[in-house]
């Protein structure tokens, strides 16, 4: 401590020196407005470069949450297009009822648990009863592409039956010229990107490359991309044709999906169920 | 364009054995006081402390401690040669920093340089007159 003292004495004048020029300094742009300013202007952008790096550091951190805010309000956009665009063609007198109320509403969902190797393959995803979630509910893509029907709920969680799986199929149409037929997958491949169309007829021209969307008549929202004509060429012998898709969704990497509130699914199947049976 | 400034003048003649304390003290209110007639409130306090700083490092340099057989560093003690010396040191070093911190910034460098140098020449210029003026040749 004594050593301390010496050495301040010993160089005592550049401590005063120190600190009276300090204190000029400090008067000097206290009470000068232009010295002021240019103060403040450069320390402003020199902390205004730290907090900008360290907010990079934070926006890394929080981009979790970031996401599934971004996805949910997704979903409610894109609900409020599909109410936008469905105008029912058939309405020329004005009925006070459910008009302009959107037919499809869009959930969002994240997926848990995926799987695209075995022979059915099944996804869970983070939504359940708790939501609105019932079975059969259609299940889509938040790019483009179609996932499957749900399969199980339970109070918070769900289960999805890809279209990886032998039993699902989604009735699905050419853009081209609307014919109709059904998407499966699994007779003939293993592959996640593949899908295959059956039931069209052969009468339809088909070219590569064709996009293919799906028909609305199972539970689907009409117009939903599926995927692009990648084969024509397969013969079963009948009066119909088997064409192989390339899907649009990449079903290794699917993170988000939509589940599609349908409000007239329920009347739908009910008013189905009572068709007398056709076989 | 160039302004003197010779109260320096005051500084410089403050006697050797005066303490280090002391002359801060004497250089803070020098410059505070000169800070209050032109309106620039620091920059004179500032300046003038710089100045004492350099004027203590220089006169540990020079002049030997134990002799102190002249009271104060005038012209006619000290001999032309160490005076000139001294005097262009610290008149220098009061008007960079004057001028610098008048400005505050780095952009019109080689302008406030300019006029700092100016200003340093004529104050220079103007001590030595005075002290030539008020000589009396010491006898060696």
């Amino acid at each position: 401590m004594r050593n301390l003292w010496i050495f301040i004495s010993r160089y005592n004048a550049f401590f005063f020196f120190i600190i009276f020029f300090t204190v000029g300094v400090v008067l000097t742009v206290r009470n000068n407005s232009y010295q002021r300013s240019v103060t403040i202007n450069s320390t402003n952008k020199v902390v205004g470069d730290v907090y900008n790096n360290l907010n990079v550091l934070k926006k890394y951190i929080n981009l979790g949450s970031v996401n599934d805010s971004l996805a949910v309000e997704n979903a409610k956009l894109k609900t409020e297009i599909l109410a936008l665009k469905n105008i029912d063609t058939a309405k020329d007198v004005v009925v006070k009822d459910t008009a302009g109320v959107p037919q499809y509403t869009y959930l969002s969902a994240r997926v848990i648990k995926n799987s695209i190797t075995n022979r059915n393959n099944f996804i869970t995803i983070n939504r359940g009863k708790a939501d609105g979630m019932e079975t059969n509910m259609p299940v889509i893509s938040p790019g483009r592409g179609v996932v499957g029907f749900v399969q199980d709920v339970s109070e918070h969680l769900a289960t999805v039956r890809s279209l990886l799986h032998k039993d699902t199929h989604i009735s699905v149409s050419l853009k081209r010229n609307n014919a109709v037929g059904s998407l499966v997958w699994g007779d003939r491949n293993s592959d996640y990107r593949k899908a295959y169309i059956k039931d069209i007829p052969n009468h339809f021209k088909v070219n590569l490359k064709d996009t293919v969307v799906t028909s609305g008549f199972s539970f689907f929202p009409s117009g939903i991309p599926v995927g692009t004509v990648s084969n024509t060429g397969i013969s079963t012998g009948d009066n119909f044709m088997t064409i192989e898709i390339n899907l649009f969704n990449d079903f290794s990497t699917l993170q988000y999906v939509y589940v599609i509130k349908n409000k007239l699914a329920k009347e739908q199947t009910e008013l189905e169920a009572k068709l007398p049976n056709e076989q | 364009m160039a302004t003197p400034f010779v109260y320096i003048l005051f500084l410089l003649l403050l006697p050797f054995g005066i303490p280090n304390l002391l002359l801060y003290l004497i250089a803070f209110v020098t410059g505070l006081t000169l800070d209050a007639f032109y309106d620039t409130l620091g920059v004179h306090t500032a300046a003038c402390v710089t100045l004492v700083f350099v004027r203590i490092l220089f006169i540990s340099v020079t002049v030997s401690r134990d002799g102190f057989d002249e009271p104060e560093p005038t012209l006619g003690n000290m001999g032309i040669k160490w005076f000139l010396l001294y005097a262009f040191l610290c008149t220098f070093a009061h008007h960079i920093v004057l001028f610098f911190l008048e400005t505050f910034r780095l952009t019109e460098f080689s302008y406030t340089l300019l006029k700092c140098l100016l200003s340093g020449i004529f104050t220079l210029f103007l001590v030595t007159l005075i002290e030539f003026i008020f000589y009396n040749r010491k006898v060696r």
